[in-house]
């Protein structure tokens, strides 16, 4: 049913294949998305798009690569949506009336100036992440339409069966179409609305491969990639958005320490104890351009302070010297756009390095009311840390063994093993 | 496109009495605009829930008839809109404009089903 799932379960393929492969990948999202504005059907878009590219797979490498890859792609696959409308008389009807329908609707867009494909991912993106859909479909839709992911490789990053993600994918593209969710982008009015579940989307597939990123859990590293990537195509596409530069340096300023975050042994690192020399000094570089970029012009947004913040611990030399004040400060301005008890925690861990362990405890203690925190890892890590550094080691040891508990990943519980074993090693031997 | 716009609000009276923020001049306001723009296929306004009648039909065809047994709910259907437009989101227009969407309203979106 997928081509492009069975090369990939080939992994002794000639190296040329491989390069056709990537640009595929890139090419994929942008031929889908003019498709799927052109035929305002997902499937049949989908359908076209893949026999295209397979037929570039036949093709290039006999008769060399066409002058304008893109152009040929597009022209291969009109030809094809054309005659599967001839062959399905009943789809073409409906189809004619949807384009009735999209003319009424608003203008043509101009066409395409230099040969090359006009870009209408911006309208898949909204389309992905439109409110009518669950966070999961409009997760799984937007690796599958605009990241190019196959639908094995959106189930392997996501850890369920391929059969369950294509049922997913199959359920999301039928509700797109029946309950004819548009493919637009929204107008200057609708966007303060929208955008940022495009930027959710975004950011929840960065974070998931971040929740576990190595060892067993390798391919899912990629998905930060992903997140990137289509973070990158956003900024292109709505460069006057400052929330996506925010967004876009956010994920560049973290994934610059992602060397450094895990241990020989294979153990997750935390940021006090990373070798700040394993930091991609080029990727924060831009991230910072980013922040400036995302903090200038107006109000700041949620995805810039938090970019500022990231910022703050790439351009400190240790965890000592981190502008700790600063970092407090930009915490307050984050809770008041986007109050949550995370937040809060995050807040007073910073507060504990810029004042002690004792004040810091005290907010955390202060949020143990919070139901959101309940059950939450991060939450029993922070407090403790700060009981270990305070000396209340009874207690200390007990909350590393509520957080190991919860941890979710074998790097993480290395790491809360080797804390236990320190917290609870007699007096003198903990300190290495 | 046809969308049934489905007028639900809250069935507990403390509530209710809150959602009739809305006026009726408000109602007025929203059916005027509907009509206007030329989209309205169809629309009614329920009576009160307290004159329903349920009918169910056995397997062996015997009929039973009930008064309003929808004490439970916690939303109850006050009315509906059927209107035409081009697409979800132009739907969601409407429904947000709607006066039954607020006050602890909600106004539930649904496609017309084609065949």
């Amino acid at each position: 049913m997928d081509e492009r799932a069975s090369d990939a379960a080939t992994p002794v393929g000639p190296p040329a294949g491989a390069v056709v492969e990537a640009v595929f990948r890139e090419e994929r999202g942008r031929l889908l998305a003019a498709l799927v504005h052109r035929f305002g059907d997902l499937d049949l878009a989908e359908e076209v798009t893949s026999e295209a590219i397979e037929a570039a797979l036949r093709h290039w490498p006999v008769e060399g690569v066409p002058s304008k890859p893109g152009a040929w792609l597009m022209t291969t696959a009109r030809r094809r949506a054309v005659d599967r409308l001839r062959r399905d008389r009943a789809y073409a009807a409906r189809l004619a009336v949807l384009q009735v329908e999209a003319d009424r609707a608003g203008p043509v867009p101009p066409p395409e100036a230099d040969g090359g494909l006009p870009d209408e991912r911006l309208r898949l993106f909204f389309t992905c992440a439109h409110p009518a859909l669950s966070s999961g479909d409009r997760t799984a839709l937007t690796l599958r339409c605009l990241a190019g992911l196959s639908t094995p490789e959106v189930a392997r990053a996501f850890l369920v069966a391929p059969e369950a993600m294509a049922k997913r994918i199959v359920r999301a593209k039928k509700r797109i179409r029946e309950a004819r969710v548009p493919f637009r982008v929204p107008g200057a009015d609708e966007l303060p609305e929208r955008l940022p579940g495009v930027l959710q989307v975004v950011y929840s597939v960065f974070t998931e491969g971040y929740a576990a990123s190595s060892g067993a859990d390798l391919l899912r590293v990629g998905l930060a990639e992903e997140a990137v990537r289509l973070a990158r195509i956003l900024r292109r596409l709505l460069p006057a958005e400052r929330e996506v530069a925010g967004l876009l340096g956010l994920m560049l300023l973290v994934h610059a320490r992602r060397d450094a975050r895990i241990g020989p042994d294979g153990g997750a690192v935390l940021l006090d104890g990373q070798d700040r020399g394993r930091w991609d000094r080029a990727m924060i570089e831009e991230g910072r351009g980013l922040v400036v970029a995302a903090l200038t012009g107006g109000p700041p947004g949620p995805y810039g302070v938090q970019a500022a913040i990231a910022a703050l611990h790439d351009e400190a030399a240790d965890v000592a010297t981190t502008d700790w004040p600063q970092v407090v400060a930009l915490y307050d301005v984050l809770l008041a756009l986007a109050p949550s008890p995370v937040v809060a925690l995050n807040r007073a861990g910073a507060v504990a390095m810029r004042d002690g362990p004792e004040a810091g405890l005290a907010l955390i203690d202060g949020l143990a009311g919070e139901p959101l925190l309940r059950g939450y890892g991060p939450y029993a890590v922070a407090r403790a840390d700060l009981l270990h550094r305070l000396g209340r080691t009874p207690e200390a040891a007990a909350a590393y063994r509520e957080a190991l508990a919860l941890a979710g990943t074998d790097p993480e519980r290395a790491l809360l093993r080797r804390r236990l074993d320190e917290v609870e090693a007699p007096e003198g031997a903990a300190d290495t | 496109m046809k969308y049934m716009l489905l007028i639900q609000s809250s069935a507990t009276a403390e509530a209710a009495d809150a959602a009739d923020g809305c006026s009726v001049e408000d109602w007025m306001a929203y059916d005027k605009a509907v009509g206007e723009a030329g989209i309205r296929v169809s629309a009614h306004s329920l009576a009160d829930l307290t004159t329903a009648t349920a009918v169910r039909v056995g397997p062996t065809g015997e009929r039973t008839v009930t008064d309003g047994p929808f004490a439970e709910t916690r939303e109850v259907l006050g009315g509906y809109y059927v209107i035409d437009v081009p697409d979800l989101d132009v739907a969601l227009d409407w429904a947000a404009r709607c006066p039954g969407s607020r006050g602890g309203g909600s106004v539930v979106v649904r496609p017309i089903a084609e065949f």
